[in-house]
């Protein structure tokens, strides 16, 4: 690290337990966030400015106006544009000795495993049942920490998991992919509403997992569920251990490559 | 009877209930949604093996997929 950037870091380098090593692991770091809305507007602003040497930022959605209210990485003028390139370009004005690329199209989930190979970390900030399972199995499969986050009205939950430890459950022994669930409507935003800060307290914490995990800096929740209220604003976390039952991490694993699945949205 | 309590209502189930009978009585088959017994989650391949008892606090965590 050069002066500037020594600088430019020296509140994060200043922490006790941080450093310039933690800096520097950050600097060497590649992160995969999935999905560009809410959750990630607040994930990606930290993640930049905190300097994580390479972002992939994956979304195949536009702007709409409805999106303004609480993807507060997004501008007015963003309005039709893609999702991912718009969230780069806010995030190239916050630190632009980071490199950011935006993924523009709907990964099937080929691609989503190669991409999740060739990354540190991942963060889930996508906005459905079918996606968040696809990842989960890329993730397992190549052993990538995944960081999970989902808002909805006032309620937000969060899970990291470290796959690199054989103990760690995954996202589907919490939550099993059942094929017969619907995918309810009153599930979506659209539908239900969010209330705005939600998303910022729950990608907030996302990105201090993502920083935690890739530098090793304080003490890291995982095997935990954590449930958010926005609504009393109270978080409560239970315990979650691996499921040796699991369809995808348990002993006999049904469905690792999920071929099935072929996008995200 | 076991006496219990879902999410925070004093309930009674009978003597010898396992954790499936919760789920079904809660008709949650179908959903996406993990049961916590006390504190940790109820792993979905031991729901049917988990015996209840007296005195059991269950919360029902419905999955959020919002983003």
């Amino acid at each position: 690290m050069d002066d500037q950037q020594l600088l430019r870091y020296s509140r994060h380098i200043l922490l006790d337990g941080f450093g310039v090593e933690a800096q520097e692991k950050l600097a060497a770091s590649t992160v995969l966030v999935v999905g560009a809305g809410g959750l990630a507007s607040g994930v990606l602003p930290f993640l930049a400015s905190a300097g994580v040497g390479k972002l992939l930022i994956a979304d195949g959605d536009t702007v709409d106006l409805t999106n303004l209210q609480r993807q507060i990485i997004h501008r007015e003028s963003s309005i039709g544009h893609n999702k991912a390139s718009s969230a780069k370009q806010s995030l190239a004005a916050i630190n632009s000795s980071i490199e950011i690329t935006a993924i523009e199209t709907r990964l099937d989930a080929a691609g989503l495993a190669r991409m999740v190979e060739t990354v540190d970390l991942v963060v889930d900030c996508t906005d459905n049942f079918v996606t968040r399972h696809a990842i989960n199995a890329a993730c397992v499969l190549s052993k990538t920490p995944l960081v999970s986050g989902a808002a909805i009205r006032c309620d937000g939950q969060l899970m990291t998991f470290d796959f690199k430890s054989e103990h760690s459950p995954c996202y589907a022994c919490v939550f099993p992919d059942s094929p017969d669930a619907v995918e309810a409507e009153e599930d979506r935003c659209g539908v239900m509403g969010v209330f705005a800060p939600l998303v910022g307290v729950i990608g907030a914490s996302q990105a201090a997992d993502a920083l935690k995990m890739l530098t090793g800096f304080g003490e890291l929740s995982v095997g935990r569920l954590r449930l958010f209220s926005a609504a009393t604003m109270t978080w409560r976390e239970v315990r979650v251990r691996r499921d040796t039952g699991c369809r995808v991490c348990g002993t006999s694993p049904l469905t690792l490559a999920r071929p099935e699945q072929e996008s995200y949205a | 009877m076991l006496n219990i309590k879902v999410n925070g209502h004093q309930t009674a189930l009978p003597l010898g209930a396992t954790v499936d009978q919760l789920v079904t009585q809660l008709a949650l088959e179908g959903k996406r949604y993990a049961i916590e017994r006390n504190g940790k989650i109820v792993p979905k391949s031991a729901v049917g093996g988990t015996p209840i008892e007296d005195g059991d606090q269950f919360e029902v965590v419905i999955a959020v997929g919002g983003g």
